[in-house]
């Protein structure tokens, strides 16, 4: 490869001078500047790429530039007041990021078995609607990424959909905040039940859509295939969870091995890579959306009328009718609102696995009515983290493909 | 869970100080801070814990204590499927052995904590801070790091470039003290003399009930 071609740039003086050449292709490892404002980037990732040619010798990926301090802002919320922050770390999944936080606090409070059925199986089910409102955006950003424009098309008719089921329960399309420690916010209104069970069964024949294009495209395989490789052992060495560990042949899943909620009740199954490439996170989750669907499907079998929430009003709020009667209802209420309720002293790590992997909650209380510390485990930070890893020696185009399929988010990376 | 804590307990030896079960679900060690990388090293080597993971490590604040820092390490086993919590203690100059040697995964994880809390991690070859701006001064998660912060960017039209400036809030941040007299605390402010009085009449009349 000539020297001109590489580096872009007109040769100083004349270009017959064979020192001169040589100079400049010693110049050649070079430092691109990718992001924070690229569309591949997924967000506001800054990633400083070492290029030996187009050939990526390290990568280093600067995050942060999303920090909000949400950590440090639940310190002075109370617990009730903290929940919506979890909304806001990974936009993409919203009731998984409130999964982790409820059942947290729960089990500080000691009430975790107490929590009513109803209020299980609607948690259950949102969560598996939510990984397949989570894995729709991400593998079709991802074909986007990779030169494909018709998955994002048409998938996102399908977001549309679920996400008026989250309109249907909380009021707002992303920001529900309708997971609460004790249950959930409010029932489901009437008839959503139906309107999930008519969207099911459309979906499978969406899912074969999207396959189609991508599964067997010539264009996609070559762009993922053998690209950004992690063998099992790296996996674990570099803290993977989610569909990329599953993808590298770990067959975990904390819904199998840690089951919380209602997934012990549950019959599915975990779809586990060979080769841990780009492609295999992709098949991973596409096969995850079948899961998802079929448990959907099964929550809403299962599902019976009954209380959305524990009675106990210290922790939920009292019905608008008692309020208007009772002076108790009316002083629970306020004081549920303004001074929150107070969780007993303690510390956990309250574990779910969440469409990009585990998310952890480690919090610790004073026995007050705010936390005293919150650690929020991203699953995104640690698959990031391995960039460098996996992009090394890989062309520039393929650090996109790889970024895609780790399918980050900054919501909760930056928290 | 207890038997497991009693195991790694008698293989580390004076490395693991204290053993205790959170709530009857969670496995916590107390851990001496100098001998942390081989305890770790020995917990994911060994068959009998093969911590393959480590999941989390954060610091914790306690600016009452004379070592004020908690690092909180959460460890994982595919295996076995268990997990364990390793606290360390140390303050704002002792360094903390790094466990990045041991698993790499925690080399971000020990960056943050740096930049949050200022703890010192020896070892760690990438001391950069992570999630805070470039040329932030401070660690924003000490409990004595205030909320808003002491400097804030907006953009300067005249000067055509970001500026920082030191925060200027048009009210005060208001944190209130919601740890008030619902239910539990039985003297109000001001209501002591009446509960003395009530205190010294019920001893008089204890004995004779």
């Amino acid at each position: 490869m000539s020297t001109e071609l590489v580096s872009g740039l007109p040769l100083p003086g004349g270009s017959e001078d064979s020192g001169h050449h040589q100079k400049l292709f010693d110049a050649d490892t070079h430092t691109i500047n990718f992001g924070p404002q690229h569309p591949a980037a997924h967000g506001v990732l800054r990633l400083i790429l070492e290029m030996k040619g187009e050939v990526v010798e390290r990568a280093d990926p600067h995050i942060g530039l999303l920090h909000r301090g949400t950590e440090k802002l639940m310190e002075y919320k109370t617990y009730l007041q903290a929940m919506p922050y979890m909304d806001r770390l990974d936009y993409v999944s919203p009731m998984c990021m409130e999964h982790s936080w409820v059942l947290a606090v729960e089990k500080l409070l000691g009430i975790e078995n107490e929590v009513p059925e109803r209020a299980r199986w609607i948690r259950t089910m949102f969560a598996e609607l939510t990984r397949i409102l989570n894995h729709l955006l991400n593998v079709t950003t991802y074909a986007l990424d990779v030169g494909a424009i018709t998955p994002s098309l048409w998938g996102f008719e399908q977001r549309e959909h679920l996400l008026e089921f989250y309109e249907a329960t909380g009021g707002s399309h992303y920001h529900v905040n309708y997971f609460r420690a004790g249950g959930v916010a409010k029932d489901l209104p009437a008839g959503l039940e139906d309107r999930i069970g008519k969207w099911c069964d459309q979906f499978p024949a969406f899912l074969d859509d999207l396959e189609g294009l991508l599964t067997n495209n010539r264009i996609f395989k070559q762009r993922t295939v053998d690209i950004g490789v992690m063998t099992a052992e790296q996996a674990m060495a570099w803290g993977f969870s989610g569909p990329c560990l599953r993808a590298s042949g770990c067959a975990w899943d904390l819904r199998k091995s840690q089951p919380y909620e209602k997934y012990g009740e549950l019959d599915f199954e975990i779809p586990v890579g060979v080769h841990g490439d780009c492609y295999d996170r992709y098949l991973v989750r596409m096969q995850e959306m079948r899961q998802s669907l079929s448990m959907v499907k099964q929550c809403l079998a299962k599902i019976r009328p009954g209380a959305v929430k524990i009675a106990d009003n210290k922790i939920t709020p009292p019905t608008r009718g008692a309020m208007k009667r009772s002076m108790e209802s009316l002083i629970h209420h306020f004081k549920l609102y303004t001074e929150g309720y107070h969780v007993p002293a303690g510390a956990t790590y309250t574990v779910t696995e969440a469409p990009k992997g585990e998310f952890g909650v480690y919090m610790i209380a004073d026995g007050t009515n705010r936390p005293y510390r919150v650690k929020i485990r991203a699953p995104g930070y640690a698959h990031l983290q391995a960039m460098e890893a996996l992009s090394k020696g890989h062309m520039l185009a393929d650090a996109v493909a790889i970024i895609g399929s780790l399918d980050i988010v900054f919501g909760e990376i930056d928290r | 869970m207890h038997e497991l804590g009693a195991t790694i307990a008698a293989a580390a030896g004076p490395a693991v100080q204290e053993v205790f079960v959170e709530r009857g679900q969670e496995l916590v060690l107390r851990a001496t801070r100098e001998m942390i990388v081989p305890l770790m090293a020995m917990l994911r080597d060994d068959p009998r814990f093969a911590f393959e993971q480590v999941m989390d490590i954060c610091g914790v604040d306690y600016p009452e204590r004379a070592e004020r820092f908690e690092v909180v390490y959460n460890l994982l086993s595919l295996a076995l499927n268990q997990r364990v919590r390793v606290i360390v203690s140390t303050d704002e100059a002792t360094p903390v052995p790094s466990v990045a040697g041991v698993w790499p995964a925690a080399t971000w994880y020990e960056r943050e904590c740096w930049d949050m809390y200022g703890v010192v991690f020896a070892g760690l070859t990438d001391l950069r801070r992570l999630l805070t701006d470039y040329g932030f001064e401070g660690h924003p998660l000490r409990k004595d790091f205030p909320l808003t912060g002491h400097v804030e960017v907006r953009y300067d039209e005249e000067r055509k470039q970001v500026v920082y400036e030191p925060v200027a809030l048009t009210q005060d941040f208001r944190n209130f003290d919601f740890l008030s007299p619902w239910e539990g605390m039985t003297t109000l402010p001001g209501d002591e003399k009446v509960h003395l009085i009530r205190g010294e009449r019920g001893q008089i009349e204890g004995p004779k009930a």
